[in-house]
């Protein structure tokens, strides 16, 4: 069975690419990329119409919440987000109930995914055992087990001789090492940013410094390690000046921001709005600008969603007992072609930063329309606009300031492998 | 109703019209306090809840009383005994409760913006009487009310506040309120219980009416009106001062202050009072301070308050 995808604006970061043309599937696998292909057996045509034609998104950072809070999402709906959000592939972040920290949880996710999930999952595990920052888990038999990575996501690793076990013993197994970065010290008890959103509301800062202060310390650790860090959902300026230097000295490390900290600002949380309290905060127009111009001179090379759905039982509440975190696979895109609208990034460079990059980090292939390579391709109009309605958020949670906000660009259609999925219905 | 806003939720949302508002009806009311029967029916058959999550005395006795002064019905509730221990949540308890037929609600809560979250939600006013580390807009009104009873003013005067300014909800309202009515506001104590630089901004509500020092002394020359604050050690969670003999000795109200002082400086205290720490107990017998009066006009300022919500008055006829 052929499948020919007509006529698209193809973008393929893998092979640098970029070009109008046709696209050639068979039997799940990419057949080719032409300016222009001619067939005369019987295929199915998809008229693409100038639409980009792409391969899936990889967000290295989801929360699927299964095990242990399927109120909130599970296996089966958040890759439904994902797969309407662009993303065919996602790592999930270990912080479920039990936590990821040891291979039979490992393996009960992959086997939940095998049955339920839309996309590729790929689990990470924990750092620590039980993210309790003390002992590093089994690394070798998580990997094993099909961990793709560790982090203790949602929680920095304080003790720093921990980290440092942790960098080396990871290379033993290549397997890749995610840092939230936050010096608990510094961001006890703390709400949103520390700043006149702080005093306005009453409510306890968390100060730059909390980050700042972890990502130094990481990328210390990285360079007396030579074993690369990756630093997740950066948020503030104030890093800025340590990753140019990170580059100087040839440290080996990653860096990513989510696509709230390059849109919002602090005065989201007005009127203690819980939807827009995260972790990292929001912080000022000056943070949003330096991570713009971060992500333009490739400091930040990973945009990732940082999905972290919560019910109302956690976000209709009082604001200091709310939940941290923003749904985000189906937010992903949309606001991330922004970065193409103001001129900070072309589509080339940003495709890079949501499909090849995360690959990287991950120490996957990424999705790629050469030839030979499974069939992971979306379809996207980027001119679409459209309200980001309930209806339309796939996941189980709603919890995104975007909420009936106006969006544009969507993901039309996508194809994975075998399988057609018609996404523009609802 | 010309309020602009339906509820009482901050000093921040208040403009000074509002304010003054509140004053001139609190000046109107506090005379039934000192009549033979001091009760009036203006609010018979009007339902008040004193939600308390948080222990009070001062407020939540005065609230009371200005509910049964005005002859309206208060009920009070506070954790024990309720279904608080069995687990409802806040907005759970504001619905249950306003079926039974609240008119209006008064909340203290030890989170920030709790009042402000059940507003969204509430279809009759909210007073907050107290917000975590957030405000505590009716201690800051009844501390206007003091001051222009004493000083016949609440512009141009120099008002310092001194203590844990970073946790004290009452130093935020009064640091907005004193500044709203024309007057310069000088915080001083620890500098790590003073606002961060970055959040100076927001309590500066013009170039010059707002100031943070580091020596308490800075703060008292001259001071029209001085502030001391409590050490809320429930607050703080963690040990944030070295010892209250260290607290006394450097950040404390004593006699040797007054020198510094003008000669008929106001001495306020929102209470409860940590005798020997932020006030050495023999400023007990100071002839300027006003601690009691502050508490009177709480009762007064929240009549005004409970009149204004309920009726929409900004006056008030007598009906007796």
């Amino acid at each position: 069975m052929k499948i020919l995808v007509r006529k698209g604006r193809i973008i393929d970061p893998s092979q640098n690419l970029d070009f109008l043309g046709d696209l050639l599937i068979e039997n799940g696998k990419i057949l080719g990329i032409e300016k222009n292909i001619e067939i005369h057996e019987r295929v199915e045509i998809i008229e693409a119409n100038n639409l980009w034609v792409l391969p899936g998104l990889v967000d290295i950072h989801v929360h699927l919440r299964e095990p242990g809070e399927e109120w909130k999402e599970d296996i089966e709906t958040g890759t439904k987000s994902a797969l309407y959000g662009g993303v065919l592939r996602l790592a999930c972040m270990p912080n479920t109930k039990p936590p990821n920290d040891s291979p039979e949880v490992t393996k009960y996710i992959l086997e939940r995914a095998s049955q339920k999930a839309y996309v590729t999952v790929y689990p990470i595990a924990c750092i620590t055992k039980n993210q309790e920052g003390k002992e590093i888990t089994e690394f070798g038999r998580l990997k094993k087990a099909g961990a793709i990575a560790v982090s203790d996501d949602g929680k920095w690793v304080q003790d720093s001789g921990v980290m440092k076990r942790a960098m080396l013993y990871a290379k033993n197994f290549d397997l890749p090492i995610i840092s939230h970065c936050e010096d608990i010290g510094l961001s006890r008890g703390g709400q949103i940013n520390e700043g006149c959103f702080s005093a306005k509301l009453g409510l306890k800062g968390i100060p730059t410094s909390a980050e700042t202060i972890a990502v130094l310390r990481d990328l210390i650790l990285a360079k007396e390690t030579q074993k690369s860090v990756h630093l997740a959902h950066l948020s503030t300026k104030e890093v800025i000046p340590f990753l140019k230097w990170a580059k100087e000295e040839n440290i080996p490390f990653t860096a990513e921001t989510c696509p709230h900290y390059f849109t919002l600002t602090e005065r989201e949380v007005e009127n203690y709005n819980t939807l827009a309290k995260v972790n990292p905060p929001l912080r000022t127009e000056e943070d949003v600008l330096a991570i713009k111009l971060a992500l333009k001179e490739g400091l930040i090379e990973v945009i990732a969603s940082d999905h972290a759905p919560h019910s109302p039982l956690e976000k209709e509440i009082e604001f200091e007992h709310a939940s941290f975190g923003m749904i985000g696979l189906q937010t992903l895109l949309p606001l991330s072609l922004n970065l193409i609208r103001e001129g900070y990034l072309t589509p080339l460079a940003l495709f890079e930063k949501l499909i090849v990059n995360p690959s990287k980090v991950l120490g996957i292939d990424p999705p790629s329309f050469k030839k030979g390579n499974s069939a992971e391709v979306i379809i996207v109009d980027p001119e679409e606009e459209y309200v980001l309605t309930e209806e339309i958020i796939q996941s189980k949670s709603k919890n995104t300031p975007f909420l009936n906000k106006k969006l544009k660009g969507r993901v039309k259609k996508v194809i994975l492998k075998e399988k057609i999925f018609d996404l523009s219905l609802i | 109703m010309d309020l602009k806003t339906k509820h009482l939720l901050d000093i921040a949302s208040l403009s000074k019209e509002e304010i003054e508002d509140f004053l001139n009806l609190a000046e109107n009311l506090k005379e039934i306090l000192y009549r033979p029967i001091p009760k009036v029916p203006t609010l018979r058959g009007k339902l008040i809840i004193n939600l308390f999550y948080e222990p009070s005395t001062r407020t939540r006795f005065s609230f009371e009383k200005a509910a049964k002064t005005l002859s309206a019905d208060s009920l009070t509730f506070t954790g024990k005994g309720t279904s608080i221990e069995k687990g409802e949540t806040l907005l759970d308890t504001i619905k249950n409760l306003e079926a039974i037929g609240a008119d209006l609600f008064i909340i203290r809560h030890p989170v920030a913006g709790a009042p402000h979250f059940v507003a969204k939600y509430s279809k009759v006013p909210i007073v907050n009487a107290g917000d975590g580390t957030h405000e505590h807009p009716t201690q800051a009104l009844l501390d206007l009310l003091t001051v222009k009873e004493k000083l016949g003013t609440l512009s141009d005067l120099k008002v310092a506040i001194i203590g844990d300014i970073k946790h004290s909800r009452v130093a935020h309202s009064d640091i907005l309120a004193f500044q709203k009515m024309g007057s310069t506001v000088w915080v001083s104590g620890p500098a790590h219980l003073l606002p961060d630089i970055k959040e100076e901004n927001y309590f500066k509500l013009s170039e010059k009416s707002f100031k943070i020092c580091y020596k308490i002394e800075d703060a008292i020359k001259d001071a029209d009106i001085i502030i001391a604050l409590r050490i809320q050690r429930e607050r703080h969670g963690e040990a944030l001062i070295p010892s209250f003999l260290e607290y006394h000795e450097f950040f404390g109200l004593k006699p040797k202050h007054l020198e510094l002082m003008k000669e008929k400086t106001i001495l306020m205290h929102p209470g409860p009072i940590n005798w020997g720490v932020e006030l050495a107990y023999e400023m007990e017998k100071y002839p300027f301070q006003v601690i009691l009066d502050q508490v009177e006009n709480g009762v007064a300022i929240r009549m005004a308050i409970l009149l204004r919500f309920l009726t929409g008055e900004k006056g008030y006829e007598d009906f007796s």
